[in-house]
């Protein structure tokens, strides 16, 4: 049985509250847990596959121009050496994300440092990386490459938003604030690095590969090796992480299922840590000019946000800067422009939260600025500028959290109210402040499809093409089909990341939880009516718990013998177009600043976010301590560094890409605010999973400025900056 | 030159390729891949084993330097009918989310453990000398080699807290 329901309208009344398992939104542990723990979940270079060759990537050496020969020769009389693939469907770069088609072909044609050219087969890893290094190309070099975004044209993207006249309203202004805002690239660097393994049976291909989005990658795939979906079957039942860098199909995939066909063999392709930060996705490096114009009590009259990003010639991302700030402070004056430079750096794409990642650091500081100038606290400037509709689309929002998070995440702080002055307190060679900053991410919803099956042997199965990248998919779908069927979260097996079953969105843009939960939700309804309908009640009757229907009876007695099974088929209709949907959250931040060093220490964090219905509040508190641990990388750390001659990444691994470790990590608090967001998903959840980032670096440089008065305008904010922005008198 | 490497307790003859790393040795020879390949460079800590008791990177170790060594990997740590009270703990405090470095987080925190029992001083230390109080700053800095890029660090705290105090008990 299929059912298909498009959302139009709020999900007003949602079963879920009515059922009586009581295991939704609870802390529960994740299914997959002990299978991670004791290192028995297979990733996907870790399947076990007899005569399996290993493929080992090379890459560009020049910046711009074509491939003219790849002499195989002078590898193939290298022990163990099977083959040299060097193939017009070879990919170039990554596919962005639900791009759903073949990302730049050939992988001849080089458009940066580092893009992957050709692959080399051996018997072992070992032989092949070993003749990798050997293997002699030529190239014909374009010399006209620009590599650096500020020297390069820029294209406008879209109209962007104008409104009165911006710069009247920052000259009639009792405060303004106008300041430039840098952030530097970001890497997503997930701890498995990208792996296919692909078989090729002479007709079909079977690919383990690590992906977020299977229902997208599977086009992707199909359309760069010029072959119908029908013949692919992608698996990905465990993911590494992803963070963005799974979202489209990476080119070490399509090598693989390309030597696996030529060869008539399996082939195993696994990218080095270097290759994932060089042939994959960075995050733009932005540029950003905060115009901020308010009254005498703080009300924004005029709110501007121009960002410059770039990306390769002929790549449609663009880092959606600008995303939130379209919508969460007032402002009947308003200008919003974007721009992307064309540079011949590796390709910008999605890195964890997109746009609001780098844009809310820089919204939120320009604010913390012009709460200095209006003299009020910084809490007191946002709650006075919340809007009652989005400023410029005049929609109305769906829930719309962002007060409640700034009251009670001051409270639980223990903000300090009122005005701020820096450099009030100091520690031996130590500053310590405290800073805040607002959240938001966007809430996207998308369609989805998953089947649940409740079994005559009364447990229930669920199965999707979904993933669970870490974000616990597994763990909230066992807990809607147990709460929906009444059963404990050992009687329901979610099987997930295969192409066989249903499709479902993807994991990314923080839109999985609420679209497949959304799918799951659906097939268990129509489950419901069908044991219902054998029970002699109406569905509204019907009560399931512990496998058992209200009067006593087991439900493998009601179902005798019988499965009953339905596909839910979930797609948002117009609660999409009608309303203005957002996460939001605050972040509080203390910090110690050394006065000799510039090194900034986090002492303590919180976090309070609301986001609808909390499915799971263990690993809900984990995406947003995930969050909350990038907002710090951002804050302090994290930084990709281009060599300006041309443009190749020179801190291409985690020894010289400092990601957060657990020493900068300090006691978080995470206060989740459950609520229902009926306009969200029929499920009355919204995504989590980015929310945790989207704005806290900002709490931590707000904090760097109130602890010793050094206001650095460029994230990360190393040693180097802060000493170097700090007064004479600190 | 012993000809053997003991793998949780199994012999295994050392691969005749000297290029292999101790790492691939148990993933592609051994065929044990609970031992995760992160960075293949001493960066990242996902392959973390034992070797006669003592957390080293595989990755940045020849399997051919191993002859008569003992190696424990995350397998020989416990199983899923039977986890050892850290497997147990890291479940129970999510301490991990994609799941991929925690073999090696494991494998760090089950020797760490031993390192603060030994007094083994540590950057976060009060003293060199004396007994080693296991505070969360003490398992924060001990346990930096290891990176989680979901960010679970303060779970993978809390569950080592919790796993070494039911040790003690």
């Amino acid at each position: 049985m299929n059912i298909h329901v498009k959302q139009d309208e709020a999900a007003k009344e949602c079963r879920l509250d009515d059922m009586k398992q009581g295991i939704l939104g609870r802390d529960v542990s994740r299914p997959d847990g002990l299978p991670k723990v004791t290192g028995t979940a297979p990733y996907a270079a870790e399947y076990k596959i007899d005569g399996c060759l290993e493929g080992v990537i090379v890459t560009s050496t020049i910046v711009k121009g074509e491939v003219t020969n790849i002499d195989a020769s002078s590898v193939l009389d290298m022990p163990g050496v099977e083959a040299v693939i060097d193939d017009p469907r070879l990919t170039a770069r990554a596919a962005q994300g639900t791009a759903g088609e073949a990302p730049a072909q050939p992988a001849r044609k080089v458009g940066y440092f580092g893009q992957p050219v050709a692959v080399v087969v051996a018997r072992t890893f070992e032989e092949a990386r070993d003749a990798a290094k050997h293997l002699k190309i030529e190239y014909r070099v374009e010399d006209d490459a620009i590599v650096d975004p500020e020297e390069a044209d820029a294209e406008a993207q879209g109209d962007g938003t104008k409104m009165g006249d911006l710069a009247e309203a920052m000259n009639s202004a009792r405060h303004s604030v106008d300041v430039v805002i840098t952030t530097e690239g970001h890497n997503s660097a997930p701890m498995e690095p990208h792996a296919a393994i692909a078989e090729w049976d002479g007709d079909k291909l079977t690919v383990h590969a690590s992906l977020q989005m299977l229902n997208y990658n599977i086009s992707e795939l199909a359309d760069s090796l010029d072959l119908d979906e029908e013949k692919i079957r992608l698996i990905a039942r465990y993911v590494g992480g992803g963070f963005g860098s799974k979202l489209g199909v990476s080119e070490e995939t399509v090598a693989a299922c390309v030597a696996a066909m030529e060869l008539q063999r399996p082939v195993r392709v696994v990218m080095s840590r270097q290759q994932v930060f060089q042939c994959v996705m960075r995050r733009s490096e932005t540029r950003q000019r905060l115009r901020l114009a308010a009254d005498e009590d703080g009300k924004l009259i005029g709110f501007g946000h121009e960002a410059r990003v770039s990306n390769l010639p002929g790549e449609e991302f663009a880092e959606p800067v600008l995303q939130s700030s379209e919508f969460l402070y007032r402002g009947e004056n308003r200008l919003l422009e974007l721009e992307v430079a064309r540079i011949h750096r590796m390709t910008a794409g999605s890195v964890r939260a997109p746009g609001e990642a780098v844009g809310m650091p820089a919204l939120e500081a320009a604010m913390d600025m012009l709460a200095e100038k209006v003299g009020i606290d910084p809490v007191e400037l946002r709650l006075r500028n919340i809007p009652e509709r989005h400023p410029a689309k005049d929609l109305p929002f769906t829930d719309h959290s962002l007060a409640e998070c700034l009251t009670k995440g001051a409270e639980a702080f223990g903000w300090d109210k009122g005005p701020r002055k820096p450099m009030q307190k100091r520690e031996g060679e130590w500053w310590i402040g405290t800073g805040m900053a607002s959240a938001a991410r966007v809430h996207n919803v998308s369609e989805a499809k998953a089947r649940v099956t409740l079994k005559a042997d009364g447990t229930a199965l669920v199965e999707t093409d979904m993933t669970d990248i870490g974000t616990g998919t597994y763990a909230i779908l066992t807990q809607l089909a147990g709460e929906m069927l009444g059963l404990p979260v050992d009687k329901v097996l979610v099987d997930l990341g295969d192409t066989n079953h249903p499709r479902g969105p993807g994991s990314g843009g923080s839109w999985g939880a609420a679209s497949i939960g959304s799918a799951v939700f659906v097939a268990c309804e129509a489950v419901r009516k069908q044991v219902a309908e054998k029970a002699g009640v109406s569905e509204n009757e019907l009560s399931l718990s512990d496998g058992r229907v209200m009067n006593g009876a087991t439900l493998t007695d009601l179902l005798d013998g019988a499965d009953i099974s339905a596909e839910g088929h979930y797609e948002p209709g117009a609660i999409s177009e009608d309303y203005t949907a957002s996460g939001f959250g605050a972040f509080f931040a203390e910090v110690r600043v050394n006065r000799y060093t510039g090194e900034t220490r986090v002492n303590r964090m919180l976090g309070s976010f609301g986001f609808g219905r909390v499915l799971n509040a263990k690993t809900a508190r984990s995406q947003c301590l995930g969050g909350v641990t990038w907002s710090i990388g951002l804050a302090l750390t994290e930084g990709l560094k281009f060599d300006p001659r041309d443009g190749h990444l020179a801190n291409c691994d985690l020894a010289e890409y400092h990601v957060p470790v657990n020493r900068d990590v300090p006691e978080v608090e995470i206060l989740l605010l459950d609520g229902r967001d009926p306009l969200a998903s029929a499920i009355q959840a919204k995504g989590v999973g980015e929310l945790g980032m989207c704005g806290g670096a900002a709490a931590i440089a707000n904090a760097i400025y109130n602890a010793c008065g050094a206001r650095v305008l460029d994230y990360p904010m190393t040693p180097d900056r802060v000493i170097a922005a700090m007064p004479e008198n600190a | 030159m012993t000809e053997t490497i003991t793998v949780n307790e199994t012999e295994y003859p050392i691969p005749a390729d000297p290029r292999v790393s101790l790492l691939d040795f148990l993933r592609q020879h051994v065929g044990l891949t609970g031992t995760k390949k992160g960075c293949d460079h001493g960066q990242c800590g996902a392959c973390t084993v034992l070797v006669n008791g003592m957390r080293i990177n595989s990755c940045l170790s020849l399997a051919v330097m191993h002859g008569g060594d003992s190696v424990t990997t995350i397998e020989g740590l416990g199983n899923p009918e039977n986890p050892s009270a850290l497997q147990k703990a890291f479940v129970e405090h999510d301490g991990y989310q994609c799941g991929y470095c925690t073999p090696g987080q494991v494998c760090s925190a089950t020797a760490m453990l031993q390192e603060i029992d030994n007094g083994w001083p540590s950057d976060a230390s009060e003293s060199l000398e004396g007994e080693v109080e296991l505070t969360a700053d003490e398992i924060r800095e001990r346990m930096s080699g290891n990176l989680c890029r979901c960010g679970a660090y303060p779970n993978i705290v809390a569950a080592i807290r919790d796993a070494a105090k039911e040790d003690a008990a």
